[in-house]
């Protein structure tokens, strides 16, 4: 493009192109820092691990027109009160199991994933797993045995058997417990937690 | 399929390679044919993998407990990134010394990388088959895999990967250093180290879920929807000036054009992923605002393959690497720019976000994008390959086996894609509005006659893709033997006007 008018020239759009990324980048790499200080573990959008000491609700917020996570009472996993680092110790083992299942090519978390089985943003609180009393043991059997136990609604898509050992049940209940704490703004939308505290 | 499948067709066709004479051809070029020749293996394992899990959908006992979706999700996945980047470095090592005008540098160690890249991608597909899971402890994604989509590879391999791409950037970059540097150039080796030092950014473990996703985004959206359009903007430029005799300046123009606007959008594009993981409110309007741009480069590049190709009267020294570079242009912008648009603001990614349209979006996008420059880069190649031979109109048999391929994939992905969205929005509709994303009500919507004619339909566009593909692989394997007429010639046309 010679003809010589500004904004044909390819100079003119080479600075163009340099200019815009170097800005843009500089953009998100300061976003980037404020947005990892909001989501570390114990900040206002991404909660401690011990909140899996707490019983966890979602609830409306009126302000922000959404419903939030709600942190609640003491209501220990497994009927034992953990150390942050404890807390964070047994988190860690469930993140790494369902990394080394590769849980993520059949389930999404937090909405990434795969679609061919549902998503476990809320596992802690559905209301599959009836009520708060039955829901660690209910759990437990499921992942310990998700062929004998299978609901599959009709379809007969089962979970296959991953040999996950007692110890990684546990962490992967406390995982999926501390990730429904996590402020999601509002996803997923008009999700009904199981009923919480009554029998 | 590992070894078997990889080593076993790859070494006789390697040796077919050696056999023919590529005498005519430079080292780069040689080189070249057998990224291409990898990559079209992993193209029909990915077919494979996906019809597996295609069919899992419908059929939810087969192969239970044997290869289950995850496994064939993971394989399908894999094979399609590792054989576009295939593609993508099959393509620079065909273009770098002709855009350099010298030899290749370091083509010895280029030829040994290589094989050891191949060896360790076999490798960790005969894992990801044989071992599939580990214990949950880090010597899995060491050894075994890392259960991040897209970049399953465990640790070692993403360590051989980052290895083997800086010998890969040594060699094209030293050759542009001892050779003469252009606009294209200089581009496509800037972008090659933001692609590498993104890869990075998904190279590390945390227990915080959030974190993850922030960094794993880094490197999924930054690729596809930044680095690799680029990359591929490079090859296209590259690829107009041959086909089709474009002039220099302009390509070059357009490319900083597209640079500047691609970047511009999908850097902070970036925000349409950090909707609903953990990060601030303020991700709604950047993320919903900069990838609602995004289109617009996309637009643009349709305008300019078209523009170009029109202004060359569509004569082009090569039919078929045209017809699926403007396969390539609007398969970009519809899969990309179209299918990538309608679930990128917020208040409908709510209920889309993680169903059946993603899906589809996925499907469009990588083959609309990625898969057609690929196929249409090698064809350039085949054809200086079999001698500068014609490839233009009056083909023999009028080159039905090209066509055809073009439109039984094109027509496969473009009603497999249909089939998906219409499942997504019954997904979204009976799950997620409705239904609230439970246990229940995932199978609620999963188990509607739409959404289960949606998957019956996938797996019949599934099989009309394959068709295609056995076609194309066909085609690659005959296109201009035996031809004796010359390439026509093209001529860049007079000076731009206007
Ligand atoms: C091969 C695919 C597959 C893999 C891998 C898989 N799941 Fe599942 N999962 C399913 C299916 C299908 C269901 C529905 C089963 C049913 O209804 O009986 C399910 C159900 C569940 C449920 C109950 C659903 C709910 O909404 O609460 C949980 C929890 C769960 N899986 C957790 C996991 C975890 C943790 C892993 C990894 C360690 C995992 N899954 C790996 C397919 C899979
Ligand atoms: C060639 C370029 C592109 C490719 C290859 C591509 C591919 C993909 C893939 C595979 C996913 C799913 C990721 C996952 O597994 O979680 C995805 C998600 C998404 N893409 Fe793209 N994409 C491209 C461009 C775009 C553009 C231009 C837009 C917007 C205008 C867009 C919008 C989205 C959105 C909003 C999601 C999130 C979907 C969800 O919430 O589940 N994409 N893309
Ligand atoms: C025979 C044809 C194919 C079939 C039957 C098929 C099937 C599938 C299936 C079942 C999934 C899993 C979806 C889910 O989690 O619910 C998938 C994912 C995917 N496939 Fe295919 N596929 C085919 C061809 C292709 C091609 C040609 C491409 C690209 C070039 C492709 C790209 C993808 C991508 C990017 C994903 C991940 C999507 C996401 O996460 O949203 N597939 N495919
Ligand atoms: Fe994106």
């Amino acid at each position: 493009m010679s003809d010589g008018v500004w904004w044909a020239s390819q100079d003119f759009w080479r600075k163009c192109a340099i200019f815009v990324t170097a800005g843009m980048f500089l953009v998100l790499i300061l976003l980037t820092f404020h947005s990892l200080a909001a989501i570390t573990a114990g900040q206002d959008r991404v909660p401690a691990y011990s909140v899996i000491n707490h019983r966890i609700d979602y609830v409306f917020d009126e302000e922000r027109n959404m419903k939030v996570p709600v942190i609640g009472e003491e209501a220990p996993l497994f009927g034992e009160v953990l150390s942050e680092e404890e807390a964070r110790a047994l988190v860690d083992l469930g993140k790494l199991t369902v990394q080394a299942k590769n849980c993520m090519n059949c389930h999404t978390l937090l909405g990434n994933g795969a679609y061919y089985a549902p998503d476990l943003t809320k596992a802690w609180l559905d209301p599959g797993w009836g009520n708060e009393q039955a829901r660690e043991l209910l759990m437990t059997m499921f992942l310990k045995d998700p062929k004998t136990n299978a609901r599959t609604y009709g379809t007969n898509r089962r979970m296959p058997d991953l040999g996950v050992t007692d110890e990684e049940v546990r962490g992967i209940i406390a995982f999926l417990k501390w990730m429904s704490a996590v402020d999601t703004n509002g996803f997923p939308q008009g999700f009904e937690p199981l009923p919480q505290g009554g029998a | 399929m590992a070894e078997a499948a990889i080593a076993n067709p790859v070494r006789p066709a390697l040796d077919a390679i050696a056999a023919r004479d590529t005498s005519s051809l430079s080292a780069g070029q040689r080189l070249a044919l057998k990224y291409f020749l990898v990559a079209m293996v992993l193209f029909v394992a990915q077919m494979l993998f996906g019809l597996l899990a295609g069919l899992q959908f419908l059929y939810p006992e087969f192969l239970y407990g044997v290869l289950d979706f995850n496994v064939n999700r993971m394989v399908h996945i894999n094979a399609m990134i590792v054989w576009m980047l295939y593609g993508f470095i099959g393509s620079i090592y065909w273009l770098v010394e002709d855009e350099a005008g010298v030899e290749l540098v370091g083509a010895k160690l280029a030829n040994i990388n290589f094989w050891v890249l191949t060896s360790a991608v076999a490798v960790v597909v005969v894992v990801y088959l044989v071992v599939q899971v580990g214990p949950g402890n880090k010597m899995s994604i060491w050894f075994i895999n890392e259960g991040r989509e897209y970049i399953e590879a465990p640790r070692w391999a993403d360590i051989g990967i980052v290895v083997c791409m800086g010998v890969f950037f040594y060699t094209v970059a030293g050759t542009f250093m001892k050779g003469r540097w252009s606009g294209i150039s200089g581009t496509l080796v800037l972008d090659l180290i933001a692609l590498a030092g993104l890869y990075l950014a998904g190279m590390f473990y945390t227990t915080n879920l959030s974190v993850d996703q922030y960094w794993w985004w880094w490197v999924v959206h930054l690729w596809v929807e930044a680095t690799w359009e680029v990359l591929v903007g490079c090859i296209m430029a590259w690829g107009l000036m041959k086909t089709l005799g474009a002039r220099r300046e302009i390509v070059t123009t357009w490319l900083y054009i597209e640079v500047a606007m691609m970047f511009g959008a999908g850097i902070l594009g970036l925000g349409h992923h950090y909707f609903w993981i953990g990060t601030p409110e303020y991700w709604l309007g950047i993320g919903g605002f900069f990838s609602a741009l995004e289109p617009i480069p996309l637009v643009a590049m349709v305008v300019h393959a078209v523009y170009d190709a029109g202004r060359h009267s569509f004569q082009s020294r090569n039919h078929p690497a045209l017809a699926w570079l403007i396969a390539h242009a609007f398969g970009n912008f519809l899969g990309a720019g179209v299918w990538g648009f309608i679930h990128t603001l917020p208040q409908i990614n709510l209920y889309t976000h993680g169903t059946q349209w993603t899906t589809s979006h996925g499907h469009l996008a990588f083959f609309g994008a990625y898969a057609t420059i690929v196929i249409a880069f090698i064809y350039i190649a085949l054809q200086r390959w079999r001698g500068d031979v014609w490839m233009s109109g009056d083909l023999p048999d009028r080159g039905w086996k090209w066509k055809w391929s073009l439109a039984l994939l094109n027509v496969g992905m473009l009603g497999m894609t249909i089939a998906l969205l219409i499942a997504g929005y019954e997904q979204s509709f009976i799950e997620r509005a409705i239904g609230g994303s439970t246990w229940a009500a995932y199978f609620e919507g999963q188990t509607q006659p739409w959404f289960v004619q949606g998957m019956q339909w996938r797996m019949v566009f599934g099989v009309v893709m394959t068709l295609g593909m056995v076609l194309l692989l066909w085609d690659f394997l005959t296109i201009g033997r035996g031809e004796t007429r010359p390439a026509k010639e093209v001529h860049a046309p007079g000076p731009h006007v206007g």
